[in-house]
């Protein structure tokens, strides 16, 4: 319950933002947070009161995965890089050979989610392959 | 004769006024029952519980969250003046049903892991990575404006733990 304790901030406000099928366990030591986060600025929130009370995620003893939801198959996803292209490769890994790029902020259309990390997406330009999901956003 | 039998009369009536009187001067029924209902009402875990009294004889219904509520329920109308029973039918609710247990916690194998890593810290030219039994511990150097970022990425790997040794620039 100590973890609880010190991260029930960040718990509290996911349960007010609307984060869902959230779940908080503690496990050896470890917290572990899992949910879906309604929109890309609640999960920064998040990630911004995690660091505050961990400053610069030292301590080791929570698992962050708070994701933003909501993306279907056929729907638009914007692309959410720092300011670069995102590279659209043949297959689910970067030792995959690069086939295509999408900009920054561009809409892409999510073809299907191929795991928790890997989405096949397509461009408006026709570009097609699969992109890293956390540069991916729900537009 | 005649007279004797007015006499008993006169002396039976008079007994029946008196017992009516005397039965007069208890409390009435719906103020026993009113006082009950305040006394009930006053306490939250007997709150939403019903009495009713005729004849001195109050029945307590409702549902009550435990049996020590009902009891209590029981203590409080007895404590009224005016109460000479109480028929307690208070119904005790049923346990909640236990909540569901967590979804236990799923760590990545470190096969699986391992790849996942090193697709995670491929923008990341100074970062180094290795894994153990799930435990993800990242080295080397990165600026603290993309921390955050890189730690979003390995921590959605569903890592036992991460060990964050990065010299931050």
């Amino acid at each position: 319950m100590a973890l609880q304790d010190k991260y029930k901030e960040l718990i509290d406000t996911a349960n007010s933002s609307g984060v869902s099928n959230l779940q908080v366990r503690e496990q050896d030591g470890v917290l572990y947070v899992d949910g879906d986060a309604p929109s890309g600025s609640a999960k920064d929130n998040l990630w911004n009161i995690y660091n505050k009370i961990d400053p610069d995620f030292r301590a080791g003893d929570l698992v962050l995965n708070v994701n933003v939801g909501g993306a279907v198959d056929g729907g638009k996803l914007k692309v959410v890089t720092e300011s670069s292209n995102l590279n659209i490769r043949k297959g689910p890994g970067t030792d995959q050979p690069i086939v295509g790029k999408a900009g920054h902020n561009e809409i892409v259309t999510l073809v299907n989610k191929t795991s928790d990390q890997w989405y096949l997406i397509r461009t408006d330009g026709g570009a097609e392959g699969y992109a890293y999901a956390q540069y991916l956003q729900p537009a | 004769m005649k007279k004797n039998w007015l006499k008993n009369l006169a002396v039976l009536g008079t007994a029946v006024i008196i017992s009516l009187t005397i039965a007069s001067c208890g409390p009435k029924d719906a103020d026993v029952q009113s006082a009950a209902a305040t006394a009930l009402a006053g306490d939250p875990t007997t709150s939403a519980l019903q009495v009713s009294v005729k004849g001195g004889v109050a029945t307590i219904s409702g549902e009550c969250k435990d049996d020590a509520c009902k009891v209590s329920s029981e203590n409080v109308v007895k404590g009224i003046k005016g109460v000479k029973q109480v028929v307690n039918n208070v119904t005790v609710a049923p346990p909640p049903p236990p909540l569901p247990p967590a979804a236990p916690v799923t760590i990545s194998p470190d096969d699986n892991l391992s790849k996942m890593v090193t697709d995670a810290i491929k923008d990341n030219a100074g970062v180094m990575a290795s894994v153990k039994d799930g435990v993800v511990t990242l080295t080397g150097e990165i600026k603290r404006a993309d921390l955050p970022k890189l730690m979003q990425k390995v921590q959605s790997l569903k890592p036992k733990k991460v060990e964050n040794k990065l010299t931050i620039k």
